[in-house]
């Protein structure tokens, strides 16, 4: 028979470890650790960033996608669902042998930069973004075309009038992409370097700090980074409340 | 089945030379279901065509083959359809409204149709003043009623000035005051001279508002005659069946 009790003391140490921990980063988080909000600034700065490059890019190429036919359509669609699980280290590796000086845009100088990190999360959210917004897009196309069609709209009309239709949703799949930026370790490490004061974010920090037994701020960080998440949440929430009341329609 | 009588299909009031489309030999499958079989049909200037027949009949079907929608597998190569250059709107039985204001709507459809940008401002008003809801312009759209909300779908149809308008059972699933504010609506719109062509279940309303009716029973047109005569005059026994079920005589 097991003694269970044998690993009752280090689990009791483990949540005592913990607590502290989290007490200590509650502390940090509240009084301003110094670089802290610095990390959190960059962290926001370079997921909002590629959010909205990858908007640009996702939105036009799923609404594209949901209207358009043509030969070999079916395979793009599959690729871009298969691009939905891009590792993060594949893409943080492509980035890298694309920006490195002896790769072919070494020349622009930007690996250990933000704006290769950018480039990076940019990648990881594009298929994120344009498979929701295809899909989304496409539900809508199917039941409505006709209607559009109807009143002399093009493939490309439509799916611009239906981006507008579904752009409370569209938010949310935003928010789903910023989710996988801001959370992503594996890219921004490989091609940002986690240089302090330069291309350390919130993620790479958690990643340097637990692995030299800093779990406070490791904690702490991660504490910011719930709750950056939640409060994106509840501005999608107001808005989308706004948006649904009668006389708040987009005038 | 027994073969059915199909009355030939030319405009009893207005020359086929006027005819604004015309169908020829139209037949479209939905995979083992035919739809349309080989109906010839041509709609002049002037006219207000009601489409009558059950459910499956195949009224919304050449409603939409008329307007052009069909395209596909589904469509016997067979078929022609020839439209004179006009304006053509249709109003389905369940308006697609986009997530927009009422107004933002319209601009919509101006914008679809091309619509010079000086013309829109004077055309939005007087659409929203000819459905009743010049009141209701910044409102979500989807947040009106459903009366409303076919009013919005023929405001958004006469918004581009069409010759010729589609309405698939323009008036079904409404509540009475709706009925009568769209019935209305058709009413002065073809005492204008507009060239309707509807689908309905309510014979009353063929009778009010056409100048011909048209029953077809599974894909076929058994039946295309003046309102007066159709009403009046002894049908095809499959026409007549379908009056008596329906008017209870």
């Amino acid at each position: 028979m097991r003694d269970f009790g044998q690993n009752a003391a280090p689990n009791a140490h483990t949540m005592e470890t913990l607590l502290q921990s989290l007490a200590e980063a509650w502390r940090l988080v509240s009084t301003g650790h110094d670089g802290l909000w610095q990390v959190v600034a960059l962290s926001l700065r370079v997921s909002a960033t590629a959010c909205l490059l990858g908007a640009g890019i996702g939105i036009g190429l799923g609404a594209w996608l949901a209207v358009a036919r043509f030969p070999g359509q079916r395979w793009v669609v599959a690729a871009l669902n298969t691009l939905l699980a891009l590792p993060s280290v594949v893409v943080g590796l492509v980035v890298y042998l694309l920006l490195s000086r002896s790769g072919p845009l070494g020349s622009w100088g930007l690996l250990f930069t933000p704006s290769a990190m950018v480039a990076a999360q940019t990648i990881l959210v594009v298929p994120v973004i344009a498979a929701l917004t295809r899909q989304l897009v496409g539900d809508a196309w199917q039941g409505q075309g006709d209607q559009l069609r109807s009143m002399g709209a093009t493939p490309w009309s439509a799916a611009a009038l239906l981006v507008a239709h579904e752009r409370l949703s569209l938010i949310t799949v935003l928010l789903t992409a910023f989710g996988r930026a801001i959370s992503e370790v594996g890219a921004v490490m490989i091609v940002g370097g986690n240089i302090l004061g330069l291309t350390r974010v919130m993620t790479t920090t958690i990643a340097l700090e637990t692995s030299k037994g800093d779990l406070p701020l490791a904690l702490g960080l991660g504490l910011v980074l719930l709750a950056v998440v939640a409060l994106l949440n509840g501005l999608v929430a107001a808005l989308q409340r706004r948006q649904a009341s009668p006389l708040k329609a987009l005038m | 089945m027994a073969p059915m009588t199909t009355i030939p299909t030319a405009s009893p009031t207005v020359p086929a030379t006027q005819a604004l489309v015309t169908l020829h030999q139209a037949t479209v499958r939905f995979a083992d279901v035919v739809a349309l079989r080989q109906v010839t049909f041509s709609v002049s200037r002037g006219e207000q065509i009601a489409l009558v027949g059950t459910n499956g009949s195949g009224k919304t079907t050449l409603l939409r083959a008329l307007h052009g929608l069909l395209d596909g597998p589904g469509l016997d190569p067979a078929t022609r359809v020839c439209h004179a250059p006009t304006r053509q709107a249709m109003v389905f039985q369940r308006p697609f409204m986009l997530n927009l204001s009422v107004r933002r709507n319209l601009q919509c459809a101006l914008w679809l149709a091309r619509v010079p940008q000086p013309e829109r401002a004077a055309r939005l008003h007087d659409a929203l003043a000819r459905v009743g809801l010049a009141d209701l312009g910044a409102r979500a759209a989807h947040t009106l009623s459903g009366g409303q909300q076919q009013r919005l779908a023929m405001a958004r149809a006469l918004i581009t000035q069409p010759d010729l308008m589609f309405l698939d059972e323009p008036t079904a699933s409404l509540d009475p005051n709706a009925k009568r504010e769209v019935e209305g609506l058709m009413a002065s719109l073809a005492a204008g001279g507009m060239t309707l062509v509807f689908s309905t279940h309510n014979l009353g309303q063929a009778k009010r508002l056409a100048t011909r009716v048209v029953y077809l029973e599974a894909g076929e047109v058994v039946c295309d005659a003046p309102t007066q005569e159709f009403f009046h005059r002894p049908q095809p026994p499959r026409a007549q069946a379908f009056l008596r079920g329906e008017l209870g005589g």
